[in-house]
């Protein structure tokens, strides 16, 4: 920002700035703006896309508190983000510590287990995944090997369906085990140089410096990694089949959206659904950010 | 009692054997999908096999014609030419946009970058609803544009990554090349431009791959099975109401998955970088 204010600003700076930035501002009021307001506007109506919107108010809202499939989805998208980002964080992590060292094959290993993240988001994954779990799929033809005789279709079963999905997000550790280890290499080594100084073990150093040192890096992976977890649509689709059975235990939220606003042309509720999700977002993002400090360690800036 | 040597070289193997066992796992399913599209349907039935019993292309030959009146050749050109266009438009705007924020002090700078980080934090399915009503009144409805025209306005990320990239780069070049009287124009695409490329390089290769993988938008805009991308189309192959051909449906995804392995494959270093830039300064 320094060269902000040393440089004058004149009327052809505001001119040929707004000319480079306006591809991007002419798409935000397009396609941002302006359905941003007109969201909120149907959000208090009733529309079905044939005839004009009705206000009707908060009735949309107050329909919510009364709408079983709603307060199901909900449960449904909570439960899968706090299982299925926490875990694939985790993972990411401990491979990352794994990978961090200097072995030659290591670039090689990074690579495979970068794969699944590649791929992780196509439809012939998720098609796939589908038959992996399966009464008669390879989890339970595997399972049958080393002597676990199940006919079980964890695909089919109200239970065990979610772990399904949250099994296909984790598996997909590899773009946060990049980071993390992009993390790691920026420690500086002088800080675990002088620990052995110290004599500090092993284990005090990963408490000590690793730690401290990581925690902006996964703590914001976190938020946004939290944020996708609750718009999650694609995977539940297809691997249920577009309907988020077996009942309604796969019925994430913005499958229940989708299904409200493209099914049914409740185009009046579907917003208003949409906006009780920004506010879950909103409310998430600021909880993780107003305790953050109690657990992420910024390094003190200079001049400070 | 072992010496340290032995003692290294234990804990290696050990480690290295844990690593490729673990590997194996991770690709297990990606494998067992591309060994089950040389599989009859009665051999997948129940197998975990990685090893079909031939090796014959015929479920390929099956796959690609679907449903007889329309193939994929027809999928993957719709495919293709979506995630093209799409990728050109969103990473020329981005770089244009970029260079407006980095290197141009006009007024408002601050108030409209700040806006683009507050979109990225606005769920898709806001605008969705509403964006598809107005695409359904000015006739969008089955072409491409609702899916390739606002990608032209570019990416909050993409920029951002570029923001990130043309700050590292000194003014000076840019000084000296007005003296040479270049203008704003000439200095972003003579100078700057060449000097982002892994950035541009990065970008497009994510681009590529969200278009080629959205499903979302497809589903949303394009109903007509002339139009289908390969998404859309295998989504429709595996129709839970009809019999499904896994072998056929098999043999397809192996194929929509090709072009992201190859780029992968050739492109590895620029993945690596963009995901540290972008997932390490937030």
């Amino acid at each position: 920002m320094k060269q902000l204010t040393s440089r004058r600003r004149s009327f052809l700076d505001d001119l040929s700035g707004y000319a480079f930035i306006s591809p991007w501002l002419l798409g935000f009021i397009a396609f941002s703006i302006i359905p941003i307001l007109f969201s909120l506007y149907y959000s208090f109506t009733e529309y079905d896309i044939l005839g004009d919107p009705t206000f009707n108010g908060l009735e949309n809202f107050r329909r919510m508190l009364g709408d079983e499939l709603f307060w199901q989805s909900l449960k449904v998208t909570f439960f899968y983000a706090f299982v299925s980002v926490p875990l694939r964080l985790l993972f990411a992590f401990f491979v990352a510590m794994l990978f961090n060292r200097g072995t030659r094959a290591i670039r090689m290993y990074q690579a495979i287990y970068y794969v699944p993240s590649l791929v992780g988001g196509s439809i012939a994954i998720a098609v796939m995944w589908r038959r992996l779990f399966m009464a008669d799929g390879a989890l339970n033809a595997a399972l049958a090997k080393i002597g676990i005789v199940t006919d079980i279709s964890w695909i089919g079963n109200p239970s065990t369906a979610i772990w399904t999905l949250i099994l296909l997000a984790a598996w997909q550790f590899g773009s946060s085990m990049l980071i993390f280890l992009a993390g790691l290499r920026q420690i500086p080594r002088e800080l675990y140089e002088a620990a052995s100084i110290d004599g500090a073990n092993p284990f005090k150093k990963f408490t000590h410096i690793t730690v401290p040192q990581i925690t902006p890096v996964i703590f914001f992976n976190l938020v946004m990694q939290l944020i996708n977890g609750f718009t999650v649509f694609t995977q539940a689709f297809v691997v249920s089949g577009g309907s988020g059975d077996p009942l309604n235990s796969t019925l994430v939220y913005a499958l229940y959206l989708y299904q409200r606003a493209f099914k049914y042309y409740d185009m009046g509720y579907g917003s208003a659904l949409a906006w009780v999700l920004v506010l879950i977002i909103g409310i998430m993002t600021g909880v993780v950010f107003k305790t953050s400090s109690t657990w992420v360690f910024y390094e003190a800036k200079e001049g400070k | 009692m072992l010496n340290r040597k032995t003692k290294h070289l234990l804990g290696q193997t050990v480690f290295h054997i844990i690593v490729i066992l673990l590997g194996f796992l991770m690709l297990y399913p990606i494998l067992w999908m591309i060994s089950n599209s040389f599989k009859t349907n009665a051999e997948i039935f129940g197998s975990s096999s990685l090893i079909p019993k031939s090796l014959s292309l015929e479920h390929y030959i099956r796959g690609w014609k679907f449903n007889n009146t329309i193939t994929f050749t027809t999928f993957f050109k719709n495919s293709f030419y979506y995630t093209i266009l799409a990728t050109f438009g969103a990473v020329i705007a981005s770089s244009l946009v970029a260079y407006g924020f980095a290197r141009v002090p006009f007024r408002g700078r601050s108030f409209w970058y700040a806006c683009m980080f507050l979109t990225m934090m606005i769920p898709y399915q806001v605008v969705m609803v509403p964006q598809f009503i107005i695409f359904h009144k000015i006739g969008w409805i089955n072409s491409f544009k609702p899916l390739i025209i606002p990608q032209f306005a570019g990416l909050p990320f993409f920029i951002f990554l570029m923001v990130q990239f043309i700050r590292q780069i000194p003014y000076e070049l840019d000084d000296s090349a007005k003296i040479d009287g270049c203008n704003r124009f000439m200095i972003f695409s003579r100078i700057l431009f060449p000097l982002i490329k892994p950035a541009v390089i990065t970008s497009t290769i994510f681009s590529f791959y969200w278009r080629w993988d959205d499903f979302l938008g497809p589903l949303l805009f394009l109903n007509k099975p002339r139009l289908f991308t390969v998404s859309l189309a295998l989504r429709m192959f595996s129709d839970p109401q009809t019999s499904t051909d896994w072998s056929a449906i098999f043999a397809m995804g192996t194929l929509s998955l090709l072009p992201v392995l190859i780029i992968f494959l050739i492109f590895q270093k620029y993945i690596v970088q963009g995901l540290a830039t972008t997932g390490l300064k937030g």
